[in-house]
C-alpha cells in the first residue's frame, strides 16, 4: 500500500506503507542514531512526533521487548528508508513492521529520509500528517498547518504513570522519580547502583512526594513543551533548597525553569546518540544520547545566578547546569543512554556521590 | 590544550612498498600527516622507500629521503636531520615495527628526540601477547583461552590442554603472515614453525579458535586529554576465521542490537584507554552469535587499513587528527574540516551502507591456493557506497573489475547442485557468487549459514537481489515498465544485470532507461546525515529523488582513477591520478575525480574539487558524465581501467583529453599497430595473431621458437607465457587460454636481449623523454619484476640517439598528447619495439622523482592544448640527473602459498621501492636493502640451475665462493661446478632419503637459493618446491641469473652501500 508523508510547506513524501494503516499528524523530526530504533519507538519523550530515521536499514535486528524504554510506543509516525522484513538476532522476538502495527503506528518506508532531513535541517522542524492509502498529498499538506503545534498540547497525562510505584532498593538511598514519561533505564540504572526508585505520577503533589521522605528528586525526561507542564514546575519549586535536585532532558528544562531560567525552541532539535558534549569542569568529552526540540537559555541561566556545567561542541548550547551552592544538578542529554553511547553513565555515580554528601 | 611549542621539526615514517596487508592505505595516511603537521607550522622530514607514493612528493614535506626503511637508515637520517620528534604511527606495522626498535636503541634518547603519539608503553602492551594479555585481565575484558609460545613443543602442549581447532598467530607480522587455522597436530607443526619463523621476537600465539563468530571491528580515536571517540564501528560479513583484510565488510555493524553495539563500544574505549593510545587505533572483537560473549581480538595503536578505510567511510580524516593528537592536540581543538563547522569530538555518523570488498590476484596466480583463511592474500580492495545493503554490494561487484556485472559468475550457472554446494562451503574469494547462485536455485538460507556463518541478514539480502533477478526474467522484455526498472535500480543491478534478465542487450535497457528517465541521484558524505550543512564535495549514487551535487556552470574536466590495487595496477596510478587533478586545478579548471578505492589519496575528501566515489565501469561513469557534463575526460592516468573507458566514453560523445580512442586502438590492436611500425620502418620482434590452435603453432614455426605466448587482451601480463618447443605451446593453449576467433592469442619470437624502457611526454610537436632506463633482468621477465636502473649503465649512444628517434616516430605516429610508454629489447645490437602504451606507465613516479620533470603535470597540460616550450621545456632526452636511480620490485610470495615464484612474462610482484646514491653498486645496494632482499655475507648458497643456464651460472658461483659462501647443489650441478674447481657440498635430491634439499632450507642450513626454472610448471616439479620452500622459510631465492649477479655486485658493495650519502630528494636535481 502506498503511503505518504505531507509536511505543511507543501513538500510531500510518497512511498510504501508499513505497520498501522489510516492517518496521524505530528511534529516531523529526525534521529541520527544508526542504531536503537526500538529505544527510539518506546521513548514517551517522541509522544506527538513523527519521527524519520536517517540511518536508512532500520528492523535490522528486529523487536525484543526486553530493550523496551516504556510499555509501549508513542510516536505517530514512523519514517524509513529500508525496513528490514527478515530481522536476524538470536533476541529477536519479531519485525518492525508487526510491531507498529501491533502499536498502531503508522510507517512509511521505500522514501527519500535524508530529504526529508534535509529539509527539516534547512527549514526547521515543521507539522506533519502520515496517511496511508490513495490520499491526496496537497491537501494534507494544507490540513497540516491547522494541527495544533506541539507546544500547545499536553502529552504529560498521555506518557505518566498511573499511579505510584515502589521500586525497592539494595541499601541505597531513596529517589523519587517526577515521571514526566521517563525512560525506564533511568529507574534501572538507579537500582543498578543499589537506590530504591520511587515513581510518581507528573500531577502528584509536593506533600505526597515529601511524605515518602525520598533522599532526592529526579525530574524525568518527557515530551513536549516544558512551558506546558507548569504544574511540575510548581512542584519543583517546593523542594528547592530541601533535597538535592536532579533533571534530566525535559527534567533539565523544568528545573532551569523553577530556578527562573528560560527555555526556548530549537530550529530542528537534537536527536541522536553522537553529541559530543564537554564537562567544563573537567573539559572532558563524552558521546552522549540526545532528545530534545527545546534547550535552556544561556544567559537566563546566569542572570539566575546558576552554573552552566555542560556544553554542547556542536552548537554550543548548554547541555547542563548547577546551583551555585544547592545540590541542584540538571542534564540536558541522557546518562542513561539506552540507546546510545554509555559514556556518561558517570554522571549517576556523581549524583549518588554528591547525594552522600549532603547525607554528611 | 594546545599543540606543544617545543616541537619545530618532525620525522614521519612511511610504510615502504605495496605488499599484501599493508597497501596504498599509508600513503594516504601518511599523506594526511604531513600535511596536517605543517599545517602547524611544523617543518616535517619523512622517510620512505616507496617512489611511486605522493608522501615522497617534493611539496609534502621538507625533507624527504627515498631510503631503505631499517633500523640503520632511519637512523642516519635522525642524525642527519635531528628533528624534535618522531612519528611512527602512520606508516602501518613497518612503521610501527621501526619506531619501537629505534626506541629501543637509545637513540632517540641520545639525540633528545621525542617519541610522538602512542608512547612506546603502548605499543608494547598491545604488540606483546603476553602483555596484552595482562592488560586484559586487569581491566576484565575477555580474550580466547591462549599461549604464547617460542617453540613447536610449547604449541603442541597447549594443544594437548585445550584440544582442536586453534589459531596460530605470529607476533609483530603483517597480515598475518604465517598464521592460520589448525586442525591437527601436524597441520599444528607445519603452522606454528612457520609463524615462528616469521615473527620478529620468534613467539606465536596459539589460541582457542573463535571461528564462526560475527567479527567486529572498532576504529577509535584517543587525546592526550583522555578523550575518547569511536569513529567508525564495522561489521565483517564473512565471520572470525577469515582475516579481515580478506573478508567482506560493511559499515557501520548492522546486525547488533543497540545492547550489543555499546557493550562492545564501550569496551572499545576501556581498552584504548587502558593501552593509553594517542591518536587512531583499531580493535576486533569476536561476537558469539547466540549470546553476549565476547571476546577481544587484536588491537592495533595505529593508523591502519580499516581506519583507512572508516574515513573514507564516514568522511572522518583519522591520519589527520591522529597526527595533530601527536603533536599535543585535543579533540575540541580540532575542526571537522568536512562539516567545517563541528569539532573533530563528534562521532561520525552516516546515513548510507559502506561495503569494502577485497581484491584478490587470483586472476594473475592461477595455481595459487583460493582458500581464505588467517594469513592474507588480497592485495588491494574496492569500497561502494549505497543506501541499501544491495545496492552497495552490487557496486562492489561492479568496482572489482572481474569481468562481471552482478552477483552472477558464467561458469556458476552450468555447475550441479552439489557443486555449488561445495563451492559454497569452501571460504574463498568467489564463494559469495556461489551463494548467490545456490539462493536462486532455492537452497534454504538456514543451509546455506550452516555452512558459511555469514548471517542471516546478508543472506536474506542476497536472496532479495536474486529474487528481483527472477522477477525481471518473468517479466521479461515487454514487462519491463518503469516501476519494475525503478525497482531494479533502487536495489543497484546494473543495466548489464537487468539486460541479461529479460534478454536485451545492455544498451537497449540503457537507451529504455534513459528515455523513462531513470536516472540516479547524488547524495553526499559528511560525517553527520545530513544534521550540519557540510563542505565536502564527496558524493555517491542511488536511485533516490533529492539530488545534492548541484551542477556548477564552470570549467571542468573529469579524471578517471585506477580502482583496486591489483597486480599490474598498482599504488603509481593513483599518484598520476592525483597529479592530474593538482595539473587541472593550477589551470582553473574544476578537477572531478571518479575512484573506488578507500585506501588512496585520489579518494581524499580534499584531493579533488568534487569526488564521486564509484565504480568505475562504463554504466556508473556515463551516469556521472551526462550528469557534469564536463568539457573532457582523462583516461591516461588511471592504467588500463581508464583506458577501458575510453572508447564507451567517447561513443557516448564525450570528448576524451589527450590523445585520442582512435589512435589509444592504434597502439592496441595487434594488426593496426603492425602496420604501422611497417610503415615507420621500426622493427619489433617478428610474430602473428593466432584465431586457432593449428593457426597459431604454423605461426610459431615460421618464427621459429622460443615464443612468447599471451591471449590478445592483457593487463600487467596476465597469462604470458615463454614456451621453448611445440609440445609447451600446445600446453599453453590447452590451459592458459581458449583460443577462438574471438580471442585469438598473440605469438610472439622472443628475443633474448636487454630490455629497455622509456617514458615520454608529447605535445604533438615534441617528445620531452626524461630518461631511458635499463632492466637489470633480461627481456622475458616482466618489466614491472626487473629491476630498472636509470640512467643506463652500458647504452651507446647510438643506440640512446635510435630510441629517442623511434620514440619521437611513435609519439607522431600515434598522435599522443600526453604520456607514452615503450619497452624495447636490444638484441644482438638490434632495437626492436615491444609494446607502446599511450598512457602513464608504472614507472612515472620513480623517472619523475629522479629527473625533478613533473611528468604528470606537463602530460595533463599538454593534453589540455598547452605546448612543452611554452611551459619552458623543450623536446628530446632530458639532461641526466646527478644520482643513479634503481628501482626494484618487491613481492608478497610468503602470503600466497602454491604461487611459483620464479620470474617470467606474467607480472608477480605488488610493489617497488627505489635506491638513489652516487653510483651504482650503492644504489643497488639501497635498493635491495629496501625491497627486502635478506641478503647473508655468508653462508651456504644452494645452486640448482637448468642446464642450459650451467655455463653461465659458473661466474656467479666463483664469485660467491670468492665473498666466502659455501656452495650446495645437486648431483649434476655438483659435477660440473666440481670440473671447473669449486668445492661443492652434495646434497640430496627430493626424491632422495632425508635429509634432501628441503629438509636444508627448512632447518636453516641454506642461506641463499639460486634456481633457474626447468621446463615445464608443474607445482611438483622439485624446482617448485625448492622455491616455496625458500620463501616460507624467508631464505633468499633468485630465479634469474642477472638477478644473482646484480646480488652479487650488491654484496661486494656492502660496506660502500652502508656508508653512501643519504640524499634528501631535495637535492636530486
Amino acid at each position: 500500500m502506498q503511503a505518504v508523508l505531507a509536511l505543511e510547506d507543501g513538500t510531500l513524501y510518497y512511498g510504501r506503507a508499513i505497520g498501522a494503516t489510516g492517518e496521524n499528524w505530528g511534529e516531523v523530526v529526525f534521529n541520527t542514531g544508526m542504531g536503537g530504533y526500538e529505544g527510539v519507538l518506546t521513548d514517551p519523550s517522541y509522544c506527538g512526533q513523527i519521527v524519520v530515521m536517517t540511518y536508512p536499514l532500520i528492523g535490522n535486528y528486529g523487536i525484543n521487548a526486553e530493550d523496551f524504554e516504556s510499555k509501549r510506543s508513542y510516536v505517530r509516525g514512523f519514517i524509513v528508508r529500508d525496513a528490514c522484513a527478515i530481522p536476524s538476532n538470536w533476541r529477536s522476538q519479531g519485525t518492525l513492521e508487526t510491531f507498529l502495527r501491533q502499536q498502531n503506528v503508522i510507517g512509511l518506508t521505500e522514501v527519500d529520509t535524508r530529504a526529508i532531513t534535509r529539509r527539516i535541517r534547512t527549514e526547521g522542524t515543521m507539522r506533519g500528517i502520515i496517511a496511508t492509502g490513495n490520499v491526496d498529498g496537497r491537501l494534507l499538506s494544507i490540513r497540516a498547518r491547522e494541527v495544533p503545534d506541539l507546544s500547545d498540547q499536553h502529552f504529560i497525562p498521555e506518557v505518566t504513570v498511573e499511579e505510584i510505584q515502589t521500586i525497592p532498593g539494595t541499601g541505597g538511598p531513596r529517589i523519587a522519580i517526577l515521571d514526566l514519561g521517563a525512560k525506564e533505564n533511568i529507574a534501572r540504572c538507579l537500582r543498578e547502583r543499589g537506590c530504591e526508585v520511587v515513581v510518581f505520577p507528573a500531577s502528584t503533589s509536593a506533600e505526597t512526594i515529601a511524605g515518602y521522605h525520598p533522599d532526592a528528586l529526579l525530574v524525568s525526561n518527557g515530551p513536549g513543551d516544558p512551558l506546558r507542564a507548569d504544574y511540575a514546575v510548581d512542584t519543583i519549586k517546593q523542594f528547592v533548597g530541601k533535597i538535592p535536585l536532579f533533571g534530566i532532558c525535559f527534567g533539565h528544562q523544568l528545573l532551569a525553569l523553577a530556578l527562573g531560567a528560560r527555555t526556548y525552541k530549537l530550529k530542528f532539535g537534537h536527536r541522536g546518540a553522537n553529541h559530543p558534549v564537554q564537562d567544563l569542569a573537567t573539559g572532558l568529552i563524552a558521546i552522549t544520547t540526545h532528545n530534545h526540540g527545546f534547550s535552556v537559555d544561556e544567559q537566563s541561566l546566569l542572570d539566575a545566578g546558576l552554573v552552566v556545567t555542560h556544553r554542547n561542541l556542536n552548537d554550543k548550547t548548554v547541555e547542563g547546569f548547577k546551583h551555585p551552592e544547592l545540590p541542584i544538578v540538571g542534564i540536558q542529554f541522557h546518562p542513561e543512554a539506552s540507546p546510545g553511547p554509555r559514556d556518561a553513565n558517570y554522571l549517576f555515580d556523581e549524583y549518588l556521590a554528591l547525594l552522600q554528601q549532603e547525607a554528611k | 590544550m594546545p599543540r606543544n611549542k617545543d616541537l619545530k621539526k618532525v620525522m614521519v615514517i612511511g610504510s615502504g612498498p605495496i605488499i599484501i596487508g599493508q597497501a596504498a592505505e599509508f600513503d594516504y595516511a601518511g599523506t594526511q600527516a604531513c600535511r596536517a603537521l605543517r599545517e602547524e607550522g611544523l617543518e616535517v622530514v619523512l622517510i620512505n622507500s616507496n617512489p611511486a607514493t605522493i608522501m615522497t612528493d617534493a611539496n609534502m614535506a621538507d625533507r624527504i629521503y627515498i631510503e631503505p626503511l631499517t633500523p640503520e637508515f632511519v637512523t642516519r637520517v635522525l642524525r642527519q636531520e635531528r628533528p624534535d620528534g618522531l612519528l611512527p604511527t602512520l606508516g602501518g606495522q613497518t612503521g610501527l615495527n621501526l619506531g619501537k626498535q629505534i626506541a629501543e636503541s637509545g637513540v632517540l634518547e641520545e639525540l633528545g628526540v621525542r617519541l610522538l603519539g602512542t608512547p612506546l608503553e603502548t605499543i608494547r602492551k598491545a604488540e606483546d601477547r603476553e602483555l596484552f594479555k595482562e592488560m586484559l585481565q586487569e581491566i576484565g575484558e575477555p580474550i580466547p583461552v591462549s599461549t604464547i609460545v617460542s617453540s613447536i613443543d610449547g604449541a603442541l602442549a597447549f594443544a594437548g590442554q585445550v584440544g582442536y581447532p586453534l589459531v596460530v598467530r605470529p607476533a609483530y607480522t603483517l597480515g598475518g603472515t604465517g598464521g592460520g587455522i589448525v586442525n591437527s597436530e601436524n597441520e599444528l607443526i607445519n603452522t606454528a614453525a612457520r609463524g615462528l619463523k616469521h615473527s620478529l621476537i620468534h613467539q606465536i600465539l596459539v589460541e582457542q579458535c573463535v571461528a564462526g563468530w560475527k567479527e567486529i571491528e572498532f576504529e577509535v580515536m584517543r587525546d592526550g586529554a583522555d578523550n575518547c571517540i569511536t569513529i567508525c564501528s564495522m561489521e565483517n560479513v564473512d565471520p572470525m576465521g577469515i582475516h579481515t583484510g580478506d573478508s567482506i565488510v560493511v559499515a557501520p555493524t548492522l546486525t547488533l542490537s543497540d545492547k550489543e553495539f555499546q557493550m562492545l563500544r564501550s569496551a572499545s574505549l576501556k581498552i584504548v584507554r587502558a593501552l593509553g593510545v594517542e591518536g587512531g587505533c583499531n580493535i576486533q572483537f569476536a561476537l558469539d552469535p547466540n549470546s553476549f560473549n565476547y571476546y577481544v581480538i587484536e588491537v592495533n595503536p595505529r593508523v591502519s587499513r580499516s581506519s583507512a578505510l572508516a574515513s573514507k567511510a564516514t568522511g572522518y580524516p583519522i591520519a589527520k587528527v591522529a597526527s595533530k593528537i601527536a603533536i599535543g592536540l585535543t579533540l575540541d581543538e580540532i575542526p571537522n574540516a568536512v562539516t567545517g563547522k563541528t569539532l573533530a569530538a563528534a562521532e561520525p555518523v552516516i546515513d548510507y551502507v559502506v561495503m569494502k570488498f577485497p581484491r584478490w590476484p587470483f586472476d594473475k596466480f592461477a595455481s595459487a591456493n583460493r582458500r581464505l583463511g588467517t594469513q592474507m592474500k588480497a592485495t588491494g580492495e574496492v569500497m561502494s557506497i549505497g543506501r541499501t545493503f544491495e545496492s552497495a554490494l552490487l557496486k562492489s561487484v561492479r568496482s572489482l573489475e572481474i569481468g562481471v556485472t552482478g552477483l552472477a559468475l558464467p561458469e556458476a550457472s552450468v555447475m550441479d547442485d552439489a557443486q555449488i554446494r561445495a563451492r559454497i562451503a569452501t571460504p574463498d574469494d568467489e564463494r559469495i557468487f556461489y551463494i548467490a547462485e545456490g539462493l536462486r536455485r532455492g537452497f534454504d538460507i538456514d543451509e546455506i549459514y550452516a555452512e558459511t556463518r555469514i548471517d542471516r541478514f546478508f543472506l536474506n539480502k542476497i536472496k532479495n537481489i536474486t529474487d528481483y533477478e527472477q522477477r525481471l526474467r518473468s517479466a521479461g522484455a515487454e514487462g519491463l515498465t518503469t516501476d519494475l526498472l525503478m525497482g531494479a535500480k533502487r536495489l543497484g543491478l546494473s543495466d548489464g544485470t537487468i539486460a541479461q534478465m529479460v534478454d536485451l542487450d545492455e544498451s537497449e535497457v540503457e537507451q529504455q532507461r534513459l528515455e523513462m528517465g531513470v536516472n540516479p541521484v547524488y547524495k553526499m558524505v559528511d560525517t553527520c546525515a545530513a544534521e550540519f550543512q557540510a563542505e565536502t564535495p564527496y558524493y555517491y549514487s542511488d536511485y533516490e529523488t533529492e539530488d545534492e551535487a548541484f551542477n556548477t556552470n564552470v570549467r571542468k574536466v573529469v579524471v578517471l582513477g585506477s580502482g583496486p590495487i591489483r597486480i599490474g595496477q598498482g599504488i603509481e596510478f593513483d599518484y598520476c591520478s592525483v597529479h592530474s587533478v593538482w595539473a587541472l586545478r593550477e589551470e582553473g579548471i574544476k578537477a572531478i575525480t571518479i575512484n573506488c578505492n578507500p585506501e588512496t589519496v585520489s579518494t581524499d575528501f580534499d584531493t579533488s574539487d568534487r569526488l564521486y566515489f564509484e565504480p568505475l565501469v562504463p554504466e556508473d561513469v556515463l551516469n556521472i558524465l551526462r550528469k557534469e557534463k564536463p568539457e573532457g575526460v582523462i583516461v591516461q592516468f588511471g592504467g588500463q581501467t581508464a583506458i577501458n573507458l575510453a572508447k564507451p566514453i567517447a561513443e557516448a560523445g564525450f570528448n576524451i583529453v589527450g590523445t585520442s580512442v582512435e589512435n589509444i586502438d592504434l597502439a592496441e590492436n595487434r594488426e593496426k599497430f603492425d602496420n604501422l611500425l611497417a610503415r615507420l620502418n621500426i622493427p619489433r620482434p617478428p610474430g602473428g595473431t593466432g584465431f586457432s590452435v593449428e593457426h597459431a603453432t604454423a605461426i610459431a614455426d615460421r618464427i621459429g621458437f622460443p615464443v612468447l605466448v599471451r591471449p590478445s587482451y592483457v593487463l600487467g601480463g596476465r597469462a604470458m607465457e615463454i614456451v621453448y618447443n611445440h609440445k609447451e605451446l600446445l600446453d599453453y593453449m590447452a590451459t592458459a587460454v581458449r583460443v577462438s576467433p574471438q580471442h585469438p592469442v598473440l605469438v610472439d619470437k622472443y628475443l633474448i636481449g636487454k630490455e629497455l624502457e622509456v617514458d615520454g611526454i608529447s605535445d604533438g610537436e615534441t617528445v620531452l623523454i626524461p630518461g631511458i632506463m635499463e632492466h637489470i633482468e633480461r627481456a622475458g621477465v616482466h618489466s614491472g619484476d626487473s629491476i630498472a636502473v636509470f640512467p643506463p649503465r652500458s647504452l651507446s649512444e647510438d643506440i640512446k640517439r635510435q630510441m629517442v628517434e623511434y620514440t619521437f616516430q611513435l609519439a607522431q605516429g600515434l598522435n599522443v598528447r600526453g604520456l607514452l610508454n615503450i619497452q624495447y629489447v636490444l638484441h644482438k645490437g638490434q632495437l626492436y619495439v615491444i609494446e607502446v602504451n599511450p598512457r602513464s606507465s608504472r614507472t612515472v613516479p620513480y623517472m619523475s622523482k629522479i629527473t625533478g620533470v613533473p611528468m604528470v603535470n606537463l602530460a595533463t597540460k599538454v593534453s589540455l592544448g598547452k605546448t612543452l616550450a611554452e611551459m619552458g621545456y623543450r623536446g628530446g632526452l632530458w639532461q641526466q640527473p646527478k644520482y643513479i636511480a634503481v628501482k626494484a620490485p618487491v613481492f608478497s610470495f610468503a602470503k600466497l602459498l602454491d604461487v611459483d615464484i620464479s620470474l617470467g612474462p606474467e607480472m608477480k610482484s605488488t610493489g617497488e621501492v627505489m635506491g638513489v646514491a652516487e653510483n651504482y653498486p650503492a644504489a643497488l645496494y639501497k635498493a635491495a636493502l629496501a625491497a627486502g632482499y635478506a641478503l647473508p655475507d655468508s653462508g651456504t648458497a644452494l645452486i640448482t640451475v637448468a642446464d642450459k643456464d650451467k655455463q653461465d651460472a659458473l661466474p656467479l658461483v666463483k664469485n660467491l665462493v670468492r665473498l666466502g659462501f659455501e656452495i650446495c647443489a645437486t648431483q649434476g650441478t655438483a659435477k660440473m661446478l666440481e670440473a671447473e674447481g669449486v668445492k661443492v657440498r652434495v646434497a640430496r635430491k627430493l626424491d632422495e632419503s632425508s635429509p634432501n634439499i628441503i629438509d636444508l632450507i627448512r632447518t636453516n642450513q641454506i642461506h641463499l637459493v639460486i634456481n633457474t626454472l626447468t621446463k615445464g610448471k608443474a607445482p611438483e616439479r622439485d624446482g617448485f618446491r625448492i622455491r616455496r620452500a625458500a620463501v616460507e622459510m624467508g631464505v633468499p631465492c633468485l630465479t634469474s641469473l642477472d638477478t644473482a649477479e646484480v646480488v652479487i655486485e650488491v654484496l661486494d658493495a656492502k660496506v660502500a652501500g652502508e656508508e653512501a650519502p643519504i640524499i634528501p630528494l631535495q637535492e636530486y636535481v
